[in-house]
């Protein structure tokens, strides 16, 4: 028999009975659906994460002093920065230093115990090229006299004041930062500059975070050798970290979540595909006097078999597709919304088609096999 | 010489122990129309059953156009009901929703004839059996006596050596069942073998043979 012949044969015996083929391919179609939609949303998220990434860069790699072996808050020397910034492929390098004992406040009304949880840092003036931050509104510190520029979630605590109170004094705001994904830090922080934090708070000009951007191509080359630059005393008292890598690891937690959901779409369409089975064998059942006229006019119990087979695989290839297709709008639509690029790799495609060819099969052999044993005279009798 | 259908000292025993048919010899000439006649329960369509391959002797050997059921596989056997041997049913067998014409192409399916020769030589055998104007009716807009013709149309559009007809007429009112009959006779005269199993004495009574049957044997 010829493909054409098998399929338009299969297409007839489903097309008998509709409503039975379409809630059977129902249960392939609800499991497929799910499993697209889960992975082409957190690939969506995922191309998501790639695209923030780019554009902000992942070739940011950040130094913050470890502990001493003594268990100790160790320090960066003063010259960290410039030092870093002497290694060959480094574009650019630039502090935060936080000044010790210093808090923030909206008045000089506010009790003392009421910081806020903000922290005070001495910026260098370089600071936002580095970091990729950009001002909300406003402009950057005057380094010299006391104003401050608030990290987005500092002016939210503050309030939209012109002036706040640190370490006793007034200090004019001339500025708000917007978020700053790879240096989250600074959102909660108050940014003063680093001769005024000398001056007024009595700032020691440690540095506590030193940013660095480097060549892209050879940033696991500076990693590599940051430490000693930092502090070449004692390499080992240096923290190094890409914040790249941190935003990653933070949406890679979703993976389990991801795994989850899978699990249950692979559950549904298990279930799905023992729907299939069962329409085929009630079909088997109810096809008697088919088989038996079929096997009457020349067809072997092979060509009985292929057909129940071909049958049950159309019934789930069909499920399938329509599950492909409903994955895909569902991701469609929650990117969307999310203002996310819609993405759902070909592979999910690939696989839920294959899926459903093995569910198919599968479900459609026992009751192929048995159709196909039946003697001729019992199904034309029976 | 030159039979088509050969019976020698065949016997049919079911498990249980029910003995359907008892050491039948019988011999069927190209060419012939035979009427295998008896009450129910006398073994008629076991014969038929055997006759068309559909199932196999416990003892004996029948060959059907020179070959030896026996020797014979699946494969085999089904290539030679597909080419050799037509059957029509009591009950017709019609897919029901598929037009005549579908429902006798479907009969050449497994013999290995593309789509369009088989749309062709179905509806070439419709017009044989006076089906010429209901090519596109589905079973349901046709009269018994036409789905019976349509059962017809499939069993000889491949052209077979020998027509198996079980109880043709056991559906139909005499008025229709004599036309199925005169249809019969005709693809005799044009040279089909064709074997009519029935209980209806009077319709065996007009053909030129009767192998009358009792309890599993030929009387």
């Amino acid at each position: 028999m010829r493909p054409s012949d098998l399929l338009g044969l299969a297409a007839y015996g489903l097309r008998s009975r509709p409503l039975r083929a379409v809630l059977s391919a129902l249960g392939i179609a609800i499991g497929i659906a799910a499993m697209t939609a889960v992975v082409g949303i957190s690939s969506s998220s995922r191309a998501e994460l790639d695209r923030e990434l780019a554009a902000l860069g992942t070739n940011m790699l950040t130094v913050t002093p470890g502990q001493t072996m003594f268990g100790e808050e160790a320090v960066l020397p003063d010259s960290a920065p410039s030092m870093i910034k002497r290694i060959g492929p480094v574009q650019s390098a630039t502090a935060t230093g936080q000044v010790p004992d210093a808090a923030v406040y909206r008045t000089d009304k506010i009790p003392v115990g009421e910081t806020g949880g903000l922290s005070v840092l001495a910026a260098s003036a370089d600071l936002l090229p580095t970091v990729g931050g950009d001002l909300a509104r406003g402009s950057w510190l005057n380094a010299k006299y006391p104003t401050v520029v608030l990290g987005s979630t500092a002016a939210r605590r503050l309030g939209d004041v012109p002036s706040v109170y640190l370490g006793g004094r007034w200090w004019t705001v001339t500025g708000v930062l917007d978020p700053v994904p790879l240096a989250p830090e600074l959102d909660q922080s108050v940014l003063i500059g680093w001769e005024s934090a000398a001056s007024y708070l009595g700032f020691d000009g440690h540095p506590t975070t030193v940013y660095t951007r480097s060549a892209d191509a050879l940033v696991e080359a500076v990693r590599a050798v940051l430490a000693p630059t930092a502090n070449p005393w004692s390499p080992d008292e240096v923290d190094v970290s890409k914040p790249s890598d941190a935003l990653t690891a933070r949406r890679a937690t979703n993976d389990a979540f991801t795994a989850l959901l899978l699990g249950l779409g692979a559950v549904a369409l298990l279930v799905g595909g023992i729907g299939v089975a069962n329409t085929m064998v009630i079909s088997v059942l109810e096809r008697r006097a088919e088989i038996g006229l079929r096997r009457s006019l020349g067809a072997t119990r092979g060509q009985i078999r292929t057909q129940f087979v071909t049958e049950s695989l159309l019934l789930s290839l069909l499920g399938g597709a329509a599950g492909v297709l409903l994955g895909y709008l569902v991701t469609g639509l929650y990117a969307v919304t999310q203002d996310w690029p819609a993405v759902v790799p070909m592979w999910v495609l690939r696989g839920g088609v294959g899926a459903t060819l093995v569910i198919g099969a599968i479900a459609g052999w026992y009751p192929a096999v048995r159709a196909a044993r039946l003697s001729p005279t019992e199904a034309l009798t029976g | 010489m030159s039979a088509v259908i050969e019976l020698a000292g065949v016997t049919k025993a079911y498990p249980g122990g029910v003995t359907a048919v008892r050491s039948v010899d019988l011999s069927v000439e190209y060419g012939e129309l035979v009427a295998i006649v008896g009450p129910s329960g006398s073994g008629k369509t076991t014969m038929l059953h055997l006759i068309g391959t559909l199932d196999r002797p416990t003892q004996g050997s029948v060959r059907i156009d020179g070959h030896d059921v026996a020797t014979l596989g699946d494969r085999q056997l089904s290539a030679l009901r597909a080419g050799r041997i037509g059957f029509v049913f009591q009950q017709f067998h019609l897919a029901p929703g598929r037009t005549a014409i579908a429902n006798v192409a479907d009969g050449l399916l497994y013999s290995g004839v593309r789509r369009k020769e088989r749309e062709w030589r179905a509806e070439a055998a419709l017009v044989r059996v006076g089906l010429g104007d209901r090519l596109g009716h589905r079973p349901h807009q046709l009269s018994g006596g036409e789905r019976q013709r349509v059962a017809i149309a499939r069993a000889v559009a491949g052209d077979p050596a020998v027509l198996l007809a079980d109880e043709p007429t056991g559906n139909l009112d005499s008025v229709s069942g004599a036309g199925v009959v005169e249809l019969l006779r005709e693809l005799n005269a044009a040279g089909t073998t064709v074997l009519i199993i029935t209980h209806d004495h009077e319709i065996a009574g007009g053909l030129p043979r009767q192998v009358p049957m009792r309890d599993g044997r030929v009387i």
